[in-house]
Parts: structure tokens; sequence; C-alpha cells
């Protein structure tokens, strides 16, 4: 449902995105994992035709997304990580402006915003404006604006920053059953735990390279041996291990 | 404490040297254009003052007492814009500024908060103020002959005249945050400052002060020099000022309003750094209170829901999206309160505009339907650069979202372009047409002035919508900051050409028919050179909606944020 062909992305002499390529099959919920700043919401904000890729192709379901991007997007839903949202419209005005940007409306439309509010705990805010939302609030009715169209393929960035415990475990049941239902998940997270609980596969990026992706056997495999859990493969993959500096850090 | 106001102040110090040292594409064309800009206007301020001041200069007795009541209105207008422009700025400097959720939990000294939030807070709102008054303060030193120290005089005064209003603005919002929730304050500032400037505005055009030139609205000469010998406003540090000034430059120097000057700005800042000791803790935690707002969908919403159906489902959401979030930003739709007045003091002018009598030829009668047209078309530019400029800068938060719908750019820009310029040709056409019968011009005067006016109001909104988008302004938030950018300048300049361009296109032909059917009653009216010329000035408009909304669909769909 996913294709990346040599995807790169520069930004002048920097290289943020180097020569991806990676197919996330329909029905796969796939995690995308990697340091601060080594291209994860470059690279998703290029799938989802806000970035335009310096070099290679993003497809999705099949179209591409340069030559065909209204046919591309309308198959897709994003879900940013950063909740900005028209603060003057209430909850459900903006899940109504959404679907209708992707030329969907009516009494449809309305029921499958409601449940969708409901999902999250936001019925009582529906009528209220988004100005009054809290952080967590505004992610979760942006989570809900990504669904309210019927995405083939949703792509998520960071989508647990700001949930409460309650919606964290809604979103993960939802993003189980949706994939289980025949559609494709894209998720980048910091969270190393659900990544290793829900994702089908996992895979590594690290400055702009994709290190490894596999499932969870796969990614044992390619770490050193002797581990175990996802935490110490990222970290022995990234070779991120702090902890001498840490204690010199403290120290100081 | 001085190391707290050092270390807090530092950061906007740095922000300003990175701004300058940006290396942004056509930085440094913008800045020439503006410099080149900011240059004319000092040369026109400076040489009309001077050559007013040359003038009172030579008028022996009642010279300087002119000169000194100029200073003082010219100072009284300084004085009133700068407690405004505080009040407004201060809510944002103290209350809503994004780095106070981290100033609030450091262990910053209340003191060193206070000065540094005091003096962000001056010169945010004073600096337009400072360069304004450069122009006119030189033309008084070298009318009056000040020498050099006069700079040091001029410093001196002005410094304590900037502090004085700041303390107060800071000292009212404080007040004014503690008795509302700051961001229903923002909502009631902006409704008061923009009555207070259209209550200033209509004042003026009513007291109509052409009259007060006529040498025969005074009964004799002592009488005119007793108006001109009261002070304006003695309690008012404009006054002081004012003293201060002409004293120094008539020779005759007090030392009592410098004293007053400096000792009010101290009292001032003294009395407004215990008020924030007292309130600001209590004031910062009002000011983080979100004000509840319900908003449910009535009768009247569906009926505006059904008529719009027929555009299709995406353009119906675009066009409510843009009417709700215009008519629920109170800083947005109270700026139609200020648009309505400046409207109604054009009308005004043209009521009383003498238009019978000895000298009005022909001509003239026909000549000011198209200044009409090319004021109306000037008019409609600036509330096009008000109202439909910033819409694309306004996205710029939400961009995301729209950039991953399959929406396409060019749809996204049209419905900006109607939801605008729909109202726009609205206001045009009711301008037009009171105006024209105020004037009582003829039927073929009218076609021609709501034909020329619909075809400008297409232009003006397809180069707003245009040049909105080839220069955003996305990181500011207030809407009524983005048409003061270099892009806006641009669209004025160009709105301006095009207007121009069409009333030349449009001017000949007119006359030459007017003449015509006036002069020459049997002759046939020139046809051609009127097809020809308007033909071109509709040439030029469609141009002027087509091409810069083309180049901007270009652009935007090149952008990445």
């Amino acid at each position: 449902m996913i294709q990346l062909r040599s995807l790169t992305k520069r930004y002048g002499s920097f290289t943020a995105v180097n020569g991806v390529d990676l197919d996330v099959p329909r029905g796969e919920l796939f995690g995308f994992l990697g340091p601060n700043g080594a291209g994860k919401t470059t690279t998703l904000r290029m799938i989802a035709g806000i970035l335009q890729p310096s070099s290679g192709s993003v497809s999705i379901a099949g179209i591409d997304l340069t030559s065909d991007p209204v046919a591309a997007k309308q198959r897709l839903g994003f879900i940013p990580d950063r909740p900005f949202i028209y603060e003057k419209l209430t909850g459900t005005e903006f899940l109504r402006f959404v679907a209708g940007l992707y030329g969907q409306s009516g009494a449809e439309v309305e029921r499958r915003g409601r449940e969708l509010l409901a999902l999250f705990d936001l019925e009582e805010w529906r009528d209220e404006l988004v100005e009054s939302y809290s952080h967590g609030m505004r992610q979760k009715l942006i989570i809900s604006s990504a669904f309210v169209h019927k995405p083939e393929v949703v792509v998520v960035d960071e989508p647990m920053v700001g949930l409460d415990p309650k919606a964290a475990r809604t979103l993960k049941d939802l993003f189980r059953e949706y994939t289980r239902r025949g559609n494709t998940i894209m998720m980048s997270t910091h969270t190393l735990e659900v990544a290793q609980s829900m994702c089908d596969r996992i895979g590594i990026i690290q400055r702009g390279v994709i290190r490894t992706c596999g499932t969870m056997d796969d990614l044992r495999a390619s770490a050193e041996a002797g581990v175990s859990g996802l935490e110490e493969i990222f970290l022995r993959l990234t070779g991120e291990g702090l902890s001498r500096e840490l204690v010199e850090v403290l120290d100081a | 404490m001085l190391d707290a106001l050092r270390a807090l102040l530092l950061p906007k110090l740095f922000t300003a040297r990175a701004r300058m040292r940006s290396k942004e594409r056509g930085r440094g064309a913008r800045t020439a254009v503006l410099a080149a800009i900011g240059g004319i206007f000092w040369m026109f301020a400076f040489g009309v003052l001077h050559r007013l001041l040359a003038y009172f200069r030579g008028v022996p007795e009642i010279g300087p007492l002119l000169a000194g009541k100029l200073l003082g209105l010219i100072l009284v207008a300084f004085f009133s814009i700068l407690l405004l422009s505080n009040i407004i700025t201060a809510l944002s400097s103290y209350f809503l500024a994004r780095d106070l959720d981290l100033l609030a939990s450091a262990p910053v000294d209340w003191l060193a908060l206070y000065s540094a939030k005091l003096l962000e807070t001056c010169v945010n709102s004073s600096w337009m103020v400072v360069l304004m008054a450069v122009p006119m303060l030189t033309a008084y030193g070298t009318v009056y002959d000040g020498g050099g120290a006069f700079v040091g005089l001029a410093i001196l005064t002005f410094l304590p005249f900037l502090i004085i209003p700041a303390a107060l603005g800071s000292a009212t919002t404080l007040v004014l945050v503690n008795t509302f929730p700051a961001r229903r304050t923002r909502d009631i500032l902006s409704i008061i400052a923009v009555i207070a400037a259209a209550g200033v505005v209509v004042l003026f055009r009513l007291v109509r002060p052409e009259k007060l030139v006529r040498p025969e609205g005074f009964r004799s000469l002592v009488d005119f020099i007793a108006v001109l010998r009261t002070p304006t406003s003695p309690l008012l540090p404009s006054e002081w000022v004012g003293r201060s000034v002409m004293g120094w430059l008539t020779g005759s120097l007090d030392l009592l309003p410098l004293y007053l000057l400096w000792s009010t700005a101290a009292a001032a800042v003294v009395i407004g750094a215990l008020l924030h000791r007292w309130l600001y803790a209590r004031g910062f935690t009002k000011a983080q209170e979100s004000s509840q707002q319900w908003a449910r969908e009535g009768g009247l919403g569906r009926m505006v829901r059904l008529l719009l159906s027929p555009l299709g489902t995406v353009r119906r959401e675009l066009i409510l999206k843009e009417v709700r979030v215009f008519f629920r930003d109170t800083t947005q739709w109270s700026q139609l309160i200020l648009l309505a007045v400046l409207v109604v003091v054009y009308v005004f002018n043209i009521k009383f505009l003498p238009l019978t009598g000895e000298g009005i030829t022909f001509f003239i009668v026909n000549l000011v339907p198209f200044l009409n047209l090319a004021l109306a078309g000037f008019v409609l530019a600036s509330v096009a650069a008000r109202f439909i400029f910033p819409g694309v800068s306004l996205e710029g938060r939400t961009w995301w979202l729209l950039r991953a719908s399959p929406l396409p750019i060019r749809e996204l820009l049209w419905s900006k372009f109607w939801v605008g310029m729909v109202p726009l040709l609205v206001l045009a056409l009711a301008i037009v047409g009171v105006t024209n019968s105020l004037l009582q011009v003829s039927t073929f005067m009218f076609v021609v002035s709501v034909f020329t006016i619909t075809l400008m109001t297409f232009a003006l909104a397809g180069l707003a919508v245009g040049f909105g988008t080839m220069y955003p302004r996305f990181e500011t938030e207030n809407a009524a900051q983005i048409p003061t950018s270099f892009g806006g300048l641009l669209y004025m300049m160009s709105a301006v050409g095009v207007i121009g361009a069409v009333i030349v296109l449009e001017a000949r032909p007119v006359y030459s028919y007017l003449s015509a059917i006036s002069f020459r009653g049997g002759e046939s009216p020139p046809t051609a050179e009127l097809v020809v010329g308007f033909g071109l000035a509709a040439a030029v408009c469609l141009t002027a909606t087509f091409w810069p909304i083309r180049i901007a669909v270009r652009r935007l769909e090149a952008l990445e944020r």
C-alpha cells in the first residue's frame, strides 16, 4: 500500500532522507523508529504529500503521489506530531470540514464524526471551540479527523504524545482493528514498548538511511547476540549508549 | 537584579540580531525598497513641516505661538497613539507571550521581569512614533536654529515621554486582566481600540477643520492670540514636551516641564512596579483561563449550507470555514467598524464637495466621478489588503492539513478569492452607487462607474490573493500585522498601478463621448474609441485577476512547511 523508491530529501547541502526504499503491504501496522533528527518526520511528511522529495518516488495504493496527488491523497489520512488546528471551529465543525476536503458530507459523515468523538471521550466538547481544548484533546480530535473519511492508509507521526492512558489504549485498539480490516498504518514513535507490542514490522532510520527493517525476530538477528528487547536493539543499532556520558554530565 | 534583567533581555537582542543577519532571499531588495519609502516619507514630512515652520517664523508675535500649538497637537496625537498601543502590546508581552511559561517557572526576580517586559512593551509600541518624530523634531530644530545641543534636549524630553505611556499602559492592562480573562480582555481591547480610532476619525471630520483656516472665524486678533496662548492640555506629558522644546528653540528654556516629565516617568514606573508585584501573579494565572465558547449550527447556518450546496462539498466547506473563522475572531470582525466609519467619512466628503457655482466647468463636473472611481478603488484596495491579503498567511499553522488532503491548491485560492471578492463587490457597488447619486451623474457615467468598479474589484481581489500567497507571513498570528509586510506594500503599489491604468485608459474615450453628446449635439459618439478604451481596461483588470493567482498556485504547490 505504501511504496517508497530511492526517496531522498535534501535541504541545501544537508541530506535529511537518503535513498529510502520501503514497502508497507496492505493490512500491516508498520513502526518507524529513529533518534531525534534521523529523518522520520521528513519521510512521513513526504508520504503525506506535504513535502516534495528531492528525488525518488512515493506511491499510495499503487498511485504515484507526484503524478496524481489528488487520487493518492484521497486514500490517505495523516496525523501530525503537533496538533495545530483552526481555533475558531468546534470539534464537530472541524471533522465536517476535514471530511469536506475529501469530498464527503451528509448523514454518514455526521454519524461517523459523532462516533469518533465519542470513542475519544470528546462528545461533551463537540460544540465547543477548539481554542478551549487541551493539548491532548486537540490530538484526539486530529486523530478522529484522520479516520473520518475512511482512508485506506494512515500515516501517523508520534501518536501517543499528550494522550491520557485511556486514550492511548483506545488508539492502540483502533489501530489494531483498523489494520485487521485490511487497512495500512505507518507510525513513527519514540515509545518503544508501543512499537514492540503493536507493530507487525519495524524500520529503524538513522541519519536519513534505513539501518534495519523487519519483524522483531529479524531485528534481534541483525543486532548483536544477547539482546532481546527493542530498546536494547535500538540503542545497539543506533549507537546511542549514553550511560558513561550521563554520569559525567551529572558529576559536572 | 541587573544580571537577571540582562539575562531576560539578551534573547530579544539575539533574535533581533539573527533577523538582521539572516540570508533570506530577496532580503536586500526588500530592505532597499522599505528604506527608500521610509526616506521619501521622512523627506516629505520634513519638507512640509519645514516650509510651514519657516512661514510661521516670518510672522511676528504669533509665529512661535502657532509653531508651539502645532507641536502640541502633534504630541497629543502621539501620546494617544502611544497609550493605546502600549495597552495592547502589554497584553501580549506580560500575559500571552510564549516565553512566559519558562519565565514563570524560573526563579526570576519580579522587578527584573517587570523591567524587562516594560522595556519590551515600550520598544514594540514606540518605534513607529519615534520614526515619525525624527523628521518633525529635525524640522523644528533647523528652522529655529536649535543647534547640536537640541538633539540632546530632544532625547532628554522624548525618553520620559515614551516611558510614561508604557508604564501607564502596562498598569492598565494589568488591572484589566485581573478583572477579565486575558483572552476576553484582548477581545475587549481590540474593540475599544477600533471604536476609539473610529471616533477620532469621525470627530475630526465632523468638526470640518478646513473651516478653521478662514480668518472670519475669529472676531479679532486678540481673540486669536488668546486661543493660541492657552495650553491645549496642561496636565498631559505632551504639553510638557512641547513647552521644553519650544522653550529651548525660542531661547527661554523652562526646566519645570523637564522636571515634570522625568518625575512623572519615575512615579509611573514605581507605581507600575508596585502594582505588578501586587497583582501580576494573580493576573497571570487568570490569563491561563480560556474563555469557553459554544457554537452549534442553527437555522441560519443550515440555510447557508443549503444555499452553498450547488458549489460542491469541497468549496462549500472551505467557504463555511472562512466565514466562521472570520466572524468568531473579534480581532478580525471588529475592524469592520473602522471600515464602516471610513466609508461614511468618504461619502460625507463627497456630499460636501462644492460642485456648483463659479469656476465649476463641465470638465470638472465630469472629472469628479472619475476621481471618485480612483479613490473608491484605493479604499477597496486597502480593504482587500486588510481582509483578503492575509488569507493564505493565516493558514500557516494548519497548512499540514490542507497539504495532506486531496484539495487542489487552485481550489483553495479561488475559494479565498470568491469569499473576499463578493463582499468587496457589494461594498464597491454601494460606495459607487451612493456617491454617484450624491454627485447626480448622468446614466452614461453611472454605467461606466459600475462597469469599471466591478472590473477593478475583481482585479484587486485577484492581486490580494496572489501577493498574499507570494509573500506569506505564516508565523504572524495577528492578521492586522500581515498587510504591513513588504508583500503588502508591493500589493498596494500594484493595486494603485492597476487603478491608475484603468482610469487613464477610460478617461479619454469618456471625455470624447461626453463632449460629442453635450457640445456637438448632432455628432455620433466615438464608438470605436470607447470599445478600445474599455476593452483595454477590461483586459488589464482580467490579467490582474488571473495572472497573480496563477503564479500563486505554482508558488503554493512548491511551498514546503
